[in-house]
């Protein structure tokens, strides 16, 4: 097992500030890249580390880098989500409450690589401690010359902006972050054409990357794409639910589910046992017992018809009731649903409706397919990633555990549970 | 001319505006500041950071109304919000909630009777780990129990108030 790259020093005392970020080789890689690369380099050195953008969607860095037109004379952004709210993950949040430095170092070697001069953090509004430190890291590193006019005394300048979000779980969505950071309500934009590479902020060329993939940027530079890819290449998985240990768990990329949950996250409590798993968030299609050898990686996860995402697993042990649980989801998008377009805002509302009524033991034999219908209507009509992120997990719960659905309307009572649901 | 705003407020905005190339991006920067200030969004704010950032209100007070973390009407100087999502649902946050509401005596979205506490409920607060978990004014409380509820409780009740700058209820 590699050492971990970025949650090497996470919980340290004071390593929140510069000092201790220094101490370590902090913002070595800033003044090497600064010093002997051109930024075309930087951007060659992404690509062959083969990191994949870490807010979910996965795509590679390096290539969304090279999307982005490099027009003399045109304003270009960096943005940086740092809006995390995917249910069941939490590794943004750890990295700025814990070594936000590292981000910050990121966004600068990110904003050289492309030639910005203007970058904005998007930090989630409920992220009250992560604002404190971030805050007086990035003054910090301001102090020391590592943000701002001529850094490092290269010419190259860059100013970051902390921007607070206001509580919108939308706003974790590109497009509609970026109409959060114009000052406008997060609803998402239609793709084509406000690709963020092309048409993104304020209509210009802008770098969009999550807070995580950032903090990956300082190792890629000093160790090289190839010694990077030796530590696994790093993933941070945020491990929650029914285990012992819960935590951001730094591993290779494609450790299986099984060996995640039960060697690093202490596995179920003592007599309980693997019922279902989201392995990327509530977004991601649930997964059974029978999945756990199954390498949590993009591809490996993609064929069983569920995602990595966010690499957010959280793990529902044998005492949970499976349609209750997808009914805190569905309701959780519904309320987050931001209401533009129509699958999305009356979708949700119907399967909650009907989730209710089949919880509450007035459920119909017809609800079944009811639901698995208005679900299957939902994909790939709805306007944003938000409304997309309900069918996975529901259809997959009704072909896993539909005996336990059939039991709630056949019974009118749960057994899993034991006892009535509100 | 502001109406409740103080300078002090009208100067962070003003600052706040100076860091995007266009005045609107700095709504958000000027609603949280209004809002601390304040202690809500009431109609006189509004019309304030519509002014300091030359907007209709109308579209200030859109913004406003689309973002949680923002109130239009008066509530609680105290702010509890309870993550009622999937990992603090599994680790028994309703537990956590009911005890709350009972103790205060609201049910979730409501402020007690005093004006002191709003208890809200809040979707994933990226703390999973330390579910069931929930943010009192502006900091984090994990592997919350009843218990802890009770000397949570009791410490607000020792400090008038945390986040709000005009202090104890009736002054603002």
């Amino acid at each position: 097992m590699p050492e971990p790259l970025l949650t090497r020093y996470l919980g340290q005392p004071g390593r929140e500030e510069i000092d201790a970020y220094l101490a370590t080789g902090g913002y070595r890689a800033l003044a090497r890249a600064l010093r002997e690369r051109t930024p075309d380099e930087i951007v060659a050195m992404v690509e062959a580390s083969g990191l994949r953008g870490r807010g979910g969607a996965g795509f590679p860095t390096g290539r969304k880098w090279k999307l982005t037109p490099k027009r003399d004379g045109e304003t270009r952004y960096l943005v940086v989500n740092a809006d995390e709210g995917e249910p069941g993950t939490f590794k943004d949040r750890t990295l700025i409450e814990g070594d936000p430095h590292q981000i910050i170092e990121g966004m600068v070697i990110t904003a050289y690589a492309n030639q910005v001069h203007q970058a904005y953090i998007y930090l989630r509004g409920e992220f009250f401690l992560g604002h404190r430190r971030l805050s007086r890291a990035l003054a910090e590193a301001y102090a020391r010359g590592y943000v701002g006019r001529n850094i490092l005394g290269s010419g190259f300048d860059l100013e970051i902006v902390i921007h607070r979000g206001a509580g919108a779980y939308i706003c974790g969505e590109e497009t509609a972050l970026l109409e959060s950071l114009e000052g406008r309500r997060g609803f998402p934009r239609l793709k084509p054409p406000y690709y963020p590479a092309v048409r993104g902020l304020y209509d210009r060329p802008t770098v969009l990357n999550n807070a995580e993939t950032m903090a990956h940027i300082p190792h890629i530079v000093a160790l090289g794409p190839e010694a990077y890819k030796s530590y696994g290449p790093p993933i941070l998985y945020s491990v929650s639910g029914h285990v012992t240990r819960p935590g951001v768990k730094e591993l290779p990329i494609g450790t299986p589910l099984r060996e995640i949950i039960f060697e690093h996250a202490g596995g179920p409590r003592a007599g309980r046992s693997v019922k279902a798993v989201f392995p990327g968030g509530s977004s991601s299609a649930i997964l059974t017992a029978e999945h756990l050898d199954t390498p949590a990686d993009f591809e490996s996860l993609q064929k069983l018809g569920s995602m990595l995402g966010s690499s957010a697993i959280i793990v529902l042990d044998d005492t949970t009731c499976i349609p209750a649980v997808i009914r805190r989801t569905v309701e959780f998008y519904r309320d987050e649903s931001c209401g533009k377009c129509t699958p999305c805002r009356e979708g949700t509302v119907w399967l909650s409706q009907i989730l209710d009524r089949i919880l509450c033991g007035r459920g119909r034999r017809e609800d079944l397919d009811l639901l698995d219908s208005i679900a299957r209507n939902m994909t790939g009509t709805c306007f944003c990633p938000l409304g997309e992120s309900v069918p996975p997990s529901l259809r997959a719960s009704l072909r896993y555990f539909r005996d336990e659905y059939a039991h709630h309307i056949e019974a009118g009572a749960c057994d899993v549970a034991g006892g009535p649901h509100r | 001319m502001a109406r409740v705003l103080s300078q002090a407020v009208l100067a962070e905005i003003e600052r706040a505006r100076a860091r995007y190339p266009r005045p609107q991006s700095a709504v958000l920067p000027a609603l949280h500041a209004a809002q601390e200030e304040v202690g809500y969004l009431s109609p006189e704010a509004l019309d304030d950071v519509a002014e300091a950032l030359g907007l209709p209100v109308t579209e200030v007070a859109s913004v406003a109304t689309f973002y949680s973390m923002f109130f239009t009407e008066p509530v609680g100087r105290h702010k509890i919000r309870v993550c009622t999502n999937l990992s603090c649902y599994l680790n028994g946050c309703e537990e956590i909630l009911d005890h709350l509401c009972r103790t205060l005596g609201v049910r979730p979205g409501e402020t007690t009777a005093d004006g002191r506490v709003l208890v809200e409920v809040a979707e994933c607060l990226a703390a999973c780990e330390e579910a069931p978990v929930l943010l009192a004014d502006e900091d984090r409380h994990g592997h919350m129990t009843p218990a802890k509820v009770d000397a949570l409780l009791r410490a607000l009740d020792r400090e008038p108030s945390a986040t709000s700058p005009t202090g104890p209820a009736g002054d603002a």
